[in-house]
């Protein structure tokens, strides 16, 4: 059964279930000893749309995905959101300096783009008094910079594939 | 890629929209501060997003799905008998559970109590673990519809895993006893003192505040919900004393226990509902008038529970 979709809106449901995707794989049950490296899967693929289409994917969307995962973190509204904002505004700013290096280049402005959302993340949960792990806080970013690279190759397969514009 | 030249345009609203979300979500966390004033909202879009929830179950059920039917023939036999034996020694304990239970109620009918009564319990499935590091939260699949309700207490086969800290419709989710902010009022078994078990983002354990050393606690000893504060019920397991450490240059002895119900494996938990059975509410207290000549004794009532 073919849909017609037009072209707009077939990006649209490409981008938001790649986004779905990203928040229901941070939702699944890792083993206990797995769960410090758990990479903030909505992060990088916000990042990804964010750099790849700007004009498409930019503040408002990434603020919903943010929010989305307040939802189902149980965390405080508008934390993420927040983070996640924040996030896409370095992106915006610097995603055609990003583009033009290769994969695992960017993979380092992606772990400072992670590291910071980690860090407002942090912040507020400073302002509600909950307690702060140590160096291990900080270990989902570096792995979601590790992985970086292949996220970049399947979404970039994802959007020619679909011709998301 | 091809490079794109950003529009004029969104260059200069881009400080504006990036301020307009800012305040957006200040106003949000302001207004989620104590965490009901946006339940709603937090409904709405947790309904919304049911089918990413959904989504995120499914490799769990497939999964499932699959290794009961790779599951051998002799693998269930085994399974088989071995849950058989469990079936035998339960029972043969279960005998004389009634018993006593009858024999607890006079009892405590004789020193002038309230009957105690059975909890109703419900089982739920966990469709999801919190990503946040260190807060230890769950998700499961029955909601308000299923008449959960916050801080109804959630156990498993063991002993209390936590409790209900936000619902919607159709999940809620658990804040487990292991979480950084949780505490619980609890006793140990053995001596009756009264504590508090605090969780600390470990799975494997809870501590113990403020004891003074020279306090009546080793390791093994068991600790239960005392029911203080109503939102547990009392006498069921939470944790077994590891350690008992005394540093002389602290005030406190530093006492860790490790829950007792299994808060990182169990995909299914119990939802309990204390004090009402599936027929009957509360029963009114018994009291039996002493016996001529000798003196009722005396004895503080036992903490209601709602």
């Amino acid at each position: 059964m073919k849909i017609n979709l037009g072209p707009l809106a077939r990006s649209n449901l490409v981008i938001a279930s790649t986004f779905a995707v990203a928040l229901a794989l941070s939702l699944i049950p890792w083993p206990h000893w797995a769960l410090a490296f758990k990479p903030d899967w909505a992060g990088l693929i916000v990042i990804y749309w964010v750099i790849a289409l700007p004009n498409r994917v930019g503040l408002a969307s990434a603020w919903f995905v943010g929010l989305m995962q307040d939802v189902f973190y149980g965390a405080l509204l508008g934390q993420y959101a927040l983070a996640k904002l924040i996030m896409a505004l370095i992106a915006l700013r610097f995603y055609l300096r990003i583009r033009v290096t290769p994969p695992w280049q960017q993979a380092i402005a992606v772990l400072g783009i992670l590291l910071i959302g980690q860090l407002v993340v942090l912040w507020i949960n400073h302002l509600l008094d909950k307690p702060s792990i140590g160096l291990a806080y900080w270990s989902p970013s570096l792995v979601g910079a590790v992985f970086w690279p292949w996220v970049f190759v399947i979404l970039r397969d994802i959007r020619r594939r679909g011709q998301v514009r | 890629m091809i490079p794109n030249q950003g529009s004029p345009v969104r260059a200069s609203t881009l400080a504006l929209r990036f301020i307009f979300f800012v305040a957006l979500s200040i106003l949000l966390m302001a207004g989620d501060r104590d965490g009901t004033g946006l339940r709603q909202l937090r409904s709405f879009f947790a309904v919304l997003g049911q089918p990413i929830v959904t989504l995120a179950e499914l490799p769990a059920r497939l999964g499932g799905a699959l290794s009961r039917s790779l599951k051998s023939a002799n693998d269930l036999q085994h399974r088989y008998d071995e849950l058989e034996r469990t079936h035998q020694q339960m029972m043969f304990r279960l005998q004389r559970l009634e018993a006593l239970e009858n024999e607890n109620t006079r009892l405590l009918a004789l020193l002038d109590s309230a009957r105690r009564v059975t909890d109703r319990a419900m089982v739920a499935g966990l469709v999801a673990v919190s990503q946040e590091s260190f807060a230890r939260t769950i998700i499961i699949n029955k909601g308000t519809g299923d008449g959960v309700y916050v801080g109804q207490p959630v156990l498993d086969a063991y002993g209390i895993m936590g409790q209900i800290t936000s619902t919607n419709i159709m999940n809620s989710h658990v804040t487990l006893i292991t979480d950084p902010s949780h505490a619980i009022p609890a006793q140990l078994s053995r001596t009756g003192l009264r504590i508090v078990a605090f969780g600390t983002g470990d799975d494997a354990s809870l501590e113990i505040r403020f004891l003074t050393p020279g306090t009546d606690i080793k390791a093994g000893d068991l600790v239960i919900s005392s029911g203080m504060g109503g939102r547990f019920p009392p006498r069921y397991p939470v944790a077994r004393v590891l350690v008992v450490n005394h540093n002389p240059n602290e005030a406190f002895l530093h006492v860790t226990a490790k829950p007792v119900a299994r808060v990182n494996h169990n995909r299914e938990v119990l939802l309990v509902w204390p004090g009402k059975t599936k027929d009957a509410l509360i029963a009114p207290s018994t009291s039996i008038p002493a016996p001529q000549g000798e003196t009722k004794p005396t004895s503080p009532q036992e903490p209601q529970t709602p």
